[in-house]
């Protein structure tokens, strides 16, 4: 069976046909979005992560029926007139990227992370726990941590554990 | 001077942006889906295969079993090709099978025209096994009269050997011997990007092979092998890759969709594999046992290390049969005024396959060593960095084994710089005497690796550079980038030799093995140094052309000119431009009596093979009543001689401290010992870090400058992950007085250690 799909991609209006069993994921890699990675395609491991109406979601867990309605930002989006987003340039700089499965994804996360702290530090653990959803082998998410605390600022953390 | 900066990653926009192309992201009209029939037993045979139902489907459009392959063993392991036949690889693998020796071993295969179709029908082949009993473990698998996985037996090989004096002897008088046995689990490489490939015909002949592989050049030669064709009618293709560690060093599934496009005329099959499948039925770091035993005098000499290991290889030998040996003789590097004696066997078992994983094998032989020498350390009452640094290698030392000196040797520096920076003297001291329920402790280890894999192998690497007509440059080279940034780093080679922005040097990231120099691929630790003077020579030859060129464009003497930041110079008053390298390049190209297009290219062996160093240190926190560890600070400090890229570099170093902790504290495939059932082949269950469970890495470099490479550069891609997990273990002892000698070392074996230790 299939359903009409309308929603706004990376800010350009779309109306589409889709299967109603389709993933988010297999929707946008379909329209040509491969910044859009299937690392697991269960909702393990985060390679999938869009924005829908601003939050971050695993898109291969997510319909595409849902989407009628939202607004959808994927990494491709973020670069726009062909510059980086702050984000993505704070990731180049870093050294934050190495094989770059994961990047795509990541990047959405920590682009919903920034938006939603802006003006903020932020803490290690804050961005340890809000990205923890996202996968990397990698990396070791260390440079990950310092991109996203060069586009917020770092918090004074306590010297004590903050026990999780 | 761009060796030695923190240039940009060539490839950093184009993967945060999302436009890297991975194998999945290149699709081909009409690409056929392809889905293994796996076993659901560890071991037995396939009695009747029926495939009457899955074709029936509407969409399928073959279905092969193991009886319609061809029946020719390959051999998977991504080596190159050996001429001596002694030294070649196992080959115990066929397309399909009908004899089962792991729960997932592939009896079927079918294609149609999707992936859902693919998958229903794959369940719709029905098959009837005659059950056959189960090895999981080195004590079954290599008890008499065990069910033998292979024609030849469950023993893969053993190999020994001894050097730097007489191990029994010194045993004998030594002060104090000390003997344990160590266990280290099945771990998984979890790169982000499955096992992917795809292949089709470009005409009666030609297969092409797209795959996410480290090594394209070896995939060509076991495509062709397995079947039965002339190398030359193989093309592979290596597109980015979502990661490897190893484990696409291994040709998994390349042969098959060759095959399968073979079958049916050409046109483009897939496989492209689960998650689940990723983890069950591609390859595995090898566990391990091991039995040691080390001496150490009271003045505080490690007189002798005695090393008896078992080595599981699961199903097929992959590249378990090279493993022990080039991890047992990498070690020798490390204490080389001591005595020591391997005894290594390698072993089939009903599990997963194993193969290359970072650091092939090191990680484990290092794991007991370095748990030996702070046992040695303990007995003769030294302190651990003190009984190290007496003992490690220093510049100038010879490996007992193959007699080579160290002509670079930072090992001292790098425990003396993490000494200083963890503070231990002053922390070992706060951590005395404790009796609360946290308690606190610090810990080291040390390894010696190698750079390459001479001269077991052949080492060879290719590099070929192109003048553009708008003066800048194309390298095209045979080695693989894979996430590690050999790619940036062989730029900024180029630019150093050749004397142009790093900018100006584009590097075709992708191989096709029709026109890619030949090289063996990313393994080994071995790109940057073997790659190192294939560039360096034909940047020179480049630069020789040019400067050729300028002298007939300008009159001048090729000999009194240079070149600088991309322009034509007097080689005395280099700030001068006599000649931009565009127009240099524009006249090269077009003049119709002169030039012609500037191309340079080399192909050298190398005969070296130099040891890197390296050690970690930490300082921990044990919650004894909730048997939790958690890390207050970990580094890693390493010589790897020249550091081409520091941010690259440090990179590196945070991945492998990530992914040992995840080996010393979180990560084991559970697999029935009984049965052979796979437990966990999944991220879900498979406790693979996250965010949440990594502390902040940190690493410092003792810089050494190599004599022997291109760039004064030595390994540093695996090495990273060899000692956290010892260290780790050794900051548990220190802060709980509790030997344990497993990894991982999860809550549910630290409550074992400690109330068998009456902590708790
Ligand atoms: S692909 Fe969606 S979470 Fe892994
Ligand atoms: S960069 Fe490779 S998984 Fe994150």
């Amino acid at each position: 069976m299939r359903k009409t799909v309308s929603c706004t991609i990376n800010g350009r209006a779309y109306t589409l046909s889709v299967d109603v069993r389709q993933s988010l994921l297999d929707m946008l890699r379909e329209l040509g979005l491969t910044s859009v990675k299937e690392g697991c395609g269960v909702g393990e491991c985060g390679a999938c992560t869009v924005l829908v109406n601003g939050r971050a979601i695993d898109s291969c867990i997510y319909l595409a029926v849902w989407a009628h309605g939202k607004t959808i930002r994927t990494a491709e989006g973020e670069a726009a007139d062909g510059r980086m987003s702050a984000v993505q340039q704070a990731y180049v700089d870093a050294g934050a990227v190495q094989c770059g499965f994961c990047t795509p994804g990541l990047i959405m996360t920590s682009t919903a992370f920034v938006e939603r702290h802006r003006g903020r530090k932020v803490s290690r653990q804050e961005i340890r726990r809000a990205h923890a959803g996202n996968l990397c082998r990698c990396t070791g998410y260390e440079t990950i941590i310092r991109a996203v605390e060069k586009c917020l600022g770092r918090q004074a953390e306590m010297p004590s554990d903050d026990g999780d | 001077m761009a060796v030695g900066k923190s240039v940009t990653r060539k490839d950093a926009a184009a993967k945060v942006t999302g436009r890297a192309r991975y194998t999945d992201d290149l699709p081909m009209p009409g690409m056929r889906w392809a889905c293994y029939v796996r076993s659901p037993i560890a071991h037995g045979r396939v009695v009747r295969i029926d495939t009457t139902a899955a074709r029936r489907l509407a969409g399928v459009e073959a279905v092969f079993t193991f009886e319609d392959v061809p029946d020719r063993p390959f051999a998977t392991a991504g080596h190159p090709y050996a001429l001596n036949p002694d030294h070649a690889d196992v080959a115990d693998r066929r397309l399909l099978t009908g004899h089962v020796r792991y729960q997932g071993d592939e009896v079927a295969v079918v294609v149609a025209r999707d992936r859902l179709t693919a998958e229903a029908a794959a369940a719709r082949v029905a098959v009837d096994y005659e059950e056959l009993p189960v090895v999981v473990t080195a004590e079954a698998a290599l008890a008499e009269g065990a069910p033998a996985l292979h024609p030849g037996g469950n023993r893969v090989n053993t190999l020994r050997f001894e050097a730097g004096g007489k191990v029994d002897e010194v045993l004998e008088r030594a002060d104090a011997v000390v003997e344990s046995r160590y266990r280290t689990p099945i771990v998984q490489h979890c790169h982000l990007e499955n096992h992917i490939a795809y292949a089709y015909m470009d005409d009666m002949a030609h297969i092409v092979v797209v795959t996410s592989t480290q090594i394209p050049h070896i995939v060509r030669r076991i495509v062709a092998e397995a079947l039965e064709l002339p190398l030359s009618r193989v093309k592979v293709i290596k597109p980015y890759i979502g990661g490897g560690f190893g484990n696409k060093q291994d040709v998994i599934l390349e042969p098959m969709v060759a095959f399968l496009t073979l079958q049916l005329g050409g046109v483009p099959v897939k496989i492209d594999l689960s998650r689940e499948e990723c983890f069950t039925s591609t390859r595995t770091r090898h566990a391990t046992v091991m039995r040691g035993r080390a001496a150490a005098g009271r003045d505080g000499s490690l007189a002798a290390l005695d090393v008896e290991i078992f080595s599981n290889t699961g199903a097929y030998a992959s590249h378990g049969h090279a493993i022990m040996g080039a991890s047992c003789t990498k070690s020798c590097n490390l204490y080389p005024r001591t005595a020591v004696r391997f005894a290594a066997t390698t072993h089939y078992a009903n599990v997963p396959a194993a193969g290359a994983m970072r650091a092939y094998g090191s990680p484990q032989v290092i794991f007991g060593i370095e748990c030996l020498v702070e046992e040695a350390a303990r007995a003769v009452g030294m302190d651990p960095v003190a009984f190290r640094i007496r003992n490690v290698a220093r510049r100038g030392d010879v490996n007992p084994l193959d007699g080579h000196e160290l002509l670079t040797c930072g090992l001292v520096e790098c425990l003396e710089e993490g000494r200083r920076r963890i503070d231990w003297d002053a922390r070992r001291r706060a951590c005395r005497n404790q009796d609360g329920d946290v308690r606190r402790g610090l810990g080291v280890a040390c390894f010696s690796y190698g750079t390459g894999t001479y001269p077991s192998c052949v080492e060879i690497a290719g590099a070929r550079l192109i003048l553009n007509q708008d003066g800048t440059v194309h390298l095209q080279v045979g080695a693989t980038e894979i996430g590690q940034g050999a790619d940036t780093a062989f730029s900024q080679m180029v630019s150093e030799t050749l004397g142009l922005d790093c900018d100006d040097v584009h590097v075709v990231s992708s191989q096709d093995t029709d026109v890619s120099p030949f090289d063996t691929g990313a393994y080994a630790s071995r790109q940057t140094y073997m790659v190192a003077p294939a560039v360096r020579q034909a940047a020179e030859a480049l630069k020789g052309k040019i400067l050729a060129h300028a002298a007939l464009m300008t009159g001048q003497a090729a000999a009194n000119l240079d070149l600088r930041g991309g322009r034509i110079v007097f080689a005395g008053t280099p700030e001068e431009a006599l000649l931009s390298l565009s127009d240099l390049a524009l006249d090269a190209y077009y003049h119709k009596q002169r030039g012609a297009q500037l191309t340079a290219e080399a192909s050298c062996k190398t005969m070296t093979n130099p040891a890197s160093f390296g050690c970690t240190f930490v300082d921990l926190e044990v919650d004894i009543p909730l048997c939790r560890v958690t890390i207050r600070e970990i580094f890693n400090v390493h010589d790897s001689g020249v550091i081409i890229n520091p941010l690259m570099a440090e990179g590196q170093v945070h991945g492998g401290l990530a992914m040992a902790i995840g080996w010393a504290l979180y990560e084991e495939m559970l697999i029935d010992e009984q049965n052979g059932r796979i437990y966990n082949g999944n991220l879900l269950d498979y406790k693979m870090p996250t965010f949440m469970d990594i502390p902040d890495l940190g690493c410092a470099f003792v810089q050494t400058r190599e004599p022997t490479g291109g760039y004064g550069n030595k390994s540093l891609g695996e090495p990273p992950i060899i000692t956290p997990a010892p260290a780790i273990r050794n900051a548990v002892w220190d802060a709980t007085g509790v030997k344990v000698d497993e990894i991982p070392m999860t809550p549910k074996v630290l409550y074992r250690y400690f109330s068998g230790a009456g902590l708790l």
